[in-house]
């Protein structure tokens, strides 16, 4: 299938779903890891509204990336519990390591989130949708290193 | 055949849960249970084993250590993680259970369970007594909403149920972004099945025929979890065209958020459902009467919808004994951040603070004095160790200028910062901010460069008259609870840590 019938695969799977535009965006990067540019003119077509709406609301959530990102993306939690209890520390250790907040290097893509719900266990993780808890720098490299390994057998 | 319960929590599973239970199935006589977590989250994964004096406790346990626990719980023999009848431990002991009564206790996804621990009651007695009755019940219990703002459950109901409409909607927020709490998602992966009862009894109180969820896409636990209840309840006659039997039509549907913290705050939410951006609605006219897709519509948050069932099946009154003064039921507290004993806590209201964070969180978990405490969420004041005394109360709270919010309390040791967390509640704002109104779009970002110069040492008491200025205007002029209430962390922590905000020089 070449891209444009994927993305009107993904629509045809909401067409009848109230406000469906959220939904076919999280479809979209299901299936293509982010969202292109070049899809907006073909959603504002078929679900009747104009590019600037559809542009405005992938613009709006965080969620929603225009690049495709690493292997492996890493979510580190900066909220209040977390940095109660290092998260900062963390956050310094990660950008040293890996790449600063938001931007891929190599296999991985290292971004911030605000609040996990794993707020007594911190500082919290998402390491390719899977939480990780009590994270130390050393632990944190480990589960990177562990989710590489894993993404690329 | 030994039976075991490991959470599927997905706090559990941070802590290795999954490893456990594979560890315990590799015994081909061990039966494996994944339960919700009990929300004893220091003790995960908290393991527990079925015997004849009930559920025995034992964490937190680590996977090489399954063989040598399952040869002690043979042998009848004592072991260094035993904790005993995990019903009879003092944290379980001291609570009064009533939103999270199964979570932890049965298999989220078991309707049987569902049943046997008194699921279904309520909405089969909603159904006997009939719509007028039932908000009449809930408006007698003195449920207030568990999101944070507190509105009177039954007023905001009666106002859906009086406004004539052929179509009406159901939404349960479910967009649970205050750090420090995290209740709602475990009651999402822990007792979907109480969730989907309580949303049936308000479509069927209110005259709604579809729901919505809107589910936080930072919970991909929680979202897995409840689309598969969802689908059992519909083959179980637990939703759809003819729930029970009785001809209620209800269809629920499960939406994902996409990361923006302000889709927590009601018309956000409605917005983000319709398929838009996320930006705050100017009320009136409120959602009960133009809501979703302008149609009325029911807003309420997870623990509040959580509630009703029991109070259905129980009667209201029995709801309204407990609490104090006009915060009525329990309440589920979060002890979070720098805590000895982190997790969930639902007790009646009037508890007090110091009682929740130095008697059940044991203080915390650097061993370190307690400084500060953050209740109700990023927008929640800060409370110095001298105000712990506080009840766990509506108006108590907003008269000492602070709010209880969604339950989540944030403890911080002596190593605190206080100008920082003042910095970062502006920085916050500024970062989720919807932008719709100036005084919260702008002035969380004039905000952060007030305070920088504050404690840059430039020009202190002009900078400090300016930071009170900007923050009666963030209360003021905002249109939300977003820009109005980052204010209430700013303050609070100027009042009661005044001497963290002297200018510094650069020690690097």
């Amino acid at each position: 299938m070449d891209v444009a019938d994927r993305v009107l695969a993904v629509i045809e799977a909401h067409r009848h779903d109230r406000g469906a535009l959220l939904p076919i965006l999280h479809g979209l990067q299901a299936e293509f890891g982010y969202i292109d540019q070049s899809v907006i003119p073909l959603l504002a077509k078929e679900l009747n509204l104009s590019r600037a709406d559809v542009h405005g609301v992938v613009t709006f959530y965080r969620d929603f990336r225009s690049e495709p990102p690493g292997r492996v993306t890493v979510l580190l939690c900066r909220a209040e519990a977390c940095q109660a209890v290092g998260a900062e520390e963390l956050v310094a250790h990660a950008e040293r390591t890996i790449a600063k907040i938001g931007q891929t290097a190599g296999n991985v893509t290292l971004d911030q989130v605000f609040c996990l719900g794993n707020c007594a266990l911190g500082p919290a993780a998402q390491i390719n949708g899977r939480l990780h808890g009590r994270l130390t720098p050393h632990e944190l490299d480990a589960a990177i290193a562990d989710q590489t390994r894993e993404e690329s057998s | 055949m030994t039976t075991v319960h490991v959470p599927r929590d997905s706090a559990a599973r941070s802590a290795g849960a999954d490893e456990v239970a594979a560890a315990f199935a590799r015994h081909p006589d061990v039966r494996v249970v994944r339960n919700g977590s009990r929300g004893m989250l220091w003790l995960e994964p908290l393991v527990e084993v079925t015997t004849d004096h009930g559920r025995v406790g034992y964490g937190p346990v680590t996977p090489d250590r399954v063989p040598e626990l399952l040869d002690a719980i043979r042998a009848g023999a004592d072991h260094d993680l035993h904790l005993g009848p995990v019903d009879d431990l003092p944290w379980m002991r001291a609570q009064n259970r009533i939103c999270l009564a199964r979570v932890g206790v049965t298999d989220p996804l078991s309707t049987t369970d569902y049943e046997n621990h008194g699921g279904i009651k309520g909405l089969r007695r909603a159904l006997d007594i009939g719509p007028e009755a039932t908000v009449a019940e809930v408006t007698e219990s003195g449920l207030r909403g568990r999101g944070g703002a507190g509105f009177p459950a039954g007023i905001k109901w009666k106002t859906v149920a009086d406004t004539p409409g052929e179509l009406k909607f159901v939404c349960c927020n479910a967009d649970e972004g205050d750090s420090g709490t995290f209740a709602d998602r475990m009651l999402l992966e822990g007792d979907p099945f109480c969730l989907i009862e309580g949303m049936t009894i308000a479509a069927h109180a209110v005259g709604a025929t579809e729901g919505y969820i809107y589910i936080r896409s930072e919970y991909p636990d929680a979202v897995t979890t409840f689309r598969r209840a969802v689908d059992i309840a519909y083959a179980h006659n637990w939703l759809g065209e003819d729930i029970l039997g009785r001809g209620l039509r209800f269809d629920l549907h499960v939406r994902v958020g996409a990361g923006a913290y302000i889709c927590g705050e009601e018309t956000s939410m409605l917005e983000s459902l319709e398929g838009k951006r996320g930006v705050v609605r100017a009320k009136p006219p409120i959602p009960a009467i133009t809501g979703l897709f302008g149609r009325p519509t029911v807003v309420n948050n997870v623990l509040t919808l959580a509630s009703v069932p029991r109070i259905l099946a129980d009667g209201g009154t029995a709801y309204h004994k407990l609490g104090v003064e006009r915060s009525r039921g329990t309440q589920v507290f979060q002890l979070a951040g720098n805590v000895k004993h982190g997790g969930v806590f639902e007790t009646d209201f009037g508890i007090s603070l110091r009682d929740l964070v130095e008697h059940h969180g044991g203080g915390t978990r650097s061993g370190r004095p307690v400084r500060a405490v953050q209740v109700g969420g990023p927008l929640g004041a800060y409370i110095p160790e001298s105000g712990l005394d506080l009840p766990m109360d509506y108006e108590k709270f907003a008269e000492a200028g602070a709010m209880l919010g969604h339950g989540g309390i944030v403890v911080f040791d002596d190593t605190v910062d206080m100008a920082a967390m003042a910095r970062f509640a502006f920085e916050f704002c500024a970062e989720e901010s919807c932008g719709k109104c100036t005084p919260c779009r702008v002035g969380a970002v004039r905000g952060v460069e007030v305070i920088d110069r504050i404690t840059g040492g430039e020009d202190p008491d002009a900078n400090m008259a300016l930071l009170n200025d900007l923050c009666d205007l963030m209360t003021d002029g905002s249109l939300c609870a977003m820009g109005g209430l980052t204010p209430n962390p700013v303050r609070s922590a100027l009042l009661h840590f005044a001497d963290d905000f002297t200018p510094r020089r650069a020690t690097s």
